[in-house]
């Protein structure tokens, strides 16, 4: 049964240096303050993974917290380049940053894997580029052709996604644990199922969890620490409850530009906020 | 759009980068599914949306289907995608039921390099993964909208530099080696059916499969063109010179284009 705890208790307990840390979220549902807590407690070495490692993952990079990356795309959507995962790749800053790189389907289908309890995926994928040659972060490749055994067909194999820990935010949960989110849900299902534990942040702790269409439920005993963080997808968003802050997405472009301008918003947007309730000042929400 | 550089054509009624919308839009028929990327597709899927095809049906890897926004989305995973969808479904979802499957008519891709075969590089520049020149964002949803849907259109701005004898990494496969490339690697889709620039149009040859410019702008020379293409590019016999958008597009793109802030606009 899922703990009801801080958000500084659930990550101090759930994430430890050198985890594989998958926390997801398309757009929408971005945990961004429970990246901002790991970021304060200071893990090293982690292995980050998320299909879209945008702002948050830009974040984490540059603050020193990961050492690896598994990912499909890795941009400021709709503004331009990651600076802070560009200067990790292109020099070694704040240090080395090993890849291991998919598409898309490749990354949704690895963690249907995992969630299902195979060792692999199949789809219709990778052929003819080069995203097949590559070598994962153990050295060998995550993808490898497949013949089908019942038509003889060549497919394409995935290795099943099994994080050390998940880490998603949504909109409820209740006293028990039981976490409820809707709207787009992206991968955040598969990814709680394929991780060995599982964190959820929530904009509010209900008695009763009512029915919402569309709505995921993941029961309290499929999740292991909640904790109540309301604005903790800021700036991406949470439906029912706030908009996402898109001058936020516009203006990290240049905060994180330079170095320096990025460990100033360390200083002023992370370790300040130490001790908050769920990390996310009155300056954090820009609109 | 009004992009700083963008090249005026036509008069000056209108820029390369609007004429480029309207005729990426013009692609699209009434009724088809489509596979958006955020960015200039969106831009161009919704004007066809606003214009001649009202029922176009929009499709974004977020797993929103059927979206029918009042208003530019900003991601492709904006609340306003969800809200208006015919059905909102989860990622793997719509990779592998609705993508993968053939459901899906036409994607809309952008490159950061592409060449004569219309493979597309989305990854690194320069000559070796592992010490890349310049980081990209990668790959995305682009390899699977590629090989599976069941024809491609792709749209950048054609300098030398993204049109290049070869990519320096085949993140998604156009016609891969050439004729007979995409049926031997199992891809289901035709592959790309037209690329659309802000000079004008390519679409590949029905033998070679190389990229060849059947279609310019108005006031786009052929010389133009091959000054900005980095291989010695082949032009159809029978070159079309693009109508200039009507008044009903441009009225269209500027209303839609004005839902946004102008920081914000697809750049």
């Amino acid at each position: 049964m899922a703990e009801i705890v801080s958000l500084a208790d659930a990550v101090a307990a759930a994430v430890r240096d050198g985890d594989a840390v998958a926390m997801e979220g398309f757009t929408h549902l971005i945990p961004f303050a429970a990246g901002h807590e790991v970021i304060r407690q200071g893990r090293r070495d982690l292995t980050l993974i998320r299909m879209t490692p945008d702002v948050i993952y830009d974040q984490l990079i540059g603050a020193g917290c990961a050492s690896k990356l598994i990912f499909s795309w890795g941009g400021n959507p709709g503004v331009g380049s990651l600076h802070r995962f560009r200067d990790a790749v292109e020099n070694g800053w704040p240090g080395p940053l090993r890849l291991e790189e998919h598409s898309h389907a490749g990354m949704a289908n690895r963690y249907a894997a995992g969630a299902a309890g195979v060792p692999f995926a199949v789809l219709r994928g990778y052929r003819g580029t080069g995203l097949e040659g590559l070598p994962g972060l153990d050295g060998r490749p995550s993808v490898r052709p497949i013949t089908c055994p019942f038509t003889g067909e060549t497919l394409t194999a995935v290795a099943a996604l099994t994080p050390d820990v998940a880490v998603i935010h949504a909109q409820r949960a209740d006293r028990l644990g039981n976490v409820q989110l809707w709207g787009i849900t992206g991968v955040q299902k598969e990814a709680v199922l394929s991780a060995r534990r599982a964190v959820v942040t929530v904009e509010e702790i209900v008695p009763e969890l009512r029915p919402q269409p569309g709505a995921i439920v993941l029961p309290g005993w499929a999740v292991d620490y909640v904790a109540e963080v309301p604005g903790g997808a800021h700036p991406s968003y949470t439906a029912g409850y706030s908009q996402r802050d898109n001058d936020y997405y516009v203006a990290w472009d240049a905060i994180s530009r330079e170095r320096e301008s990025f460990r100033r918003w360390l200083e002023t947007d992370v370790f300040a906020l130490a001790g908050t309730a769920g990390g996310v000042s009155e300056g954090d929400s820009g609109s | 759009m009004n992009a700083p550089g963008a090249a005026v054509t036509g008069g000056g009624a209108f820029t390369a980068d609007e004429m480029m919308t309207a005729c990426a839009a013009r692609a699209l028929r009434d009724g088809m599914t489509c596979f958006v990327g955020i960015g200039l597709p969106s831009v161009a899927a919704n004007l066809a949306r606003a214009t001649h095809a009202p029922s176009l049906v929009l499709v974004y890897e977020s797993g929103t289907i059927g979206a029918k926004p009042g208003r530019l989305p900003l991601s492709v995973g904006d609340g306003v995608l969800a809200e208006t969808a015919d059905a909102v479904v989860s990622v793997p979802e719509i990779f592998n039921y609705w993508l993968q499957a053939g459901r899906i008519d036409v994607g809309f891709l952008g490159a950061a390099q592409l060449d004569r075969f219309g493979n597309i590089n989305t990854t690194v520049i320069g000559p070796s993964y592992a010490e890349p020149k310049v980081r990209l964002p990668g790959a995305g949803g682009a390899p699977e909208i590629a090989a599976s849907c069941r024809e491609v259109i792709v749209v950048l701005r054609q300098t030398p530099r993204s049109f290049v004898e070869r990519v320096d990494f085949v993140t998604s496969v156009g016609f891969g080696e050439g004729p007979g490339h995409r049926e031997r690697l199992g891809l289901t889709g035709a592959g790309p059916r037209k690329v659309i620039t802000d000079l004008g149009i390519l679409e590949p040859d029905p033998e070679t499969c190389e990229l060849t410019l059947t279609g310019v702008f108005p006031g786009v020379e052929v010389a133009d063109v091959e000054a900005r293409t980095g291989w010695d590019l082949a032009v159809s016999g029978s070159l079309d010179v693009l109508s200039s958008p009507s008044e009903a597009e441009l009225t269209a793109l500027r209303a839609l284009q004005a839902t946004i802030p102008a920081h914000e606009r697809a750049a």
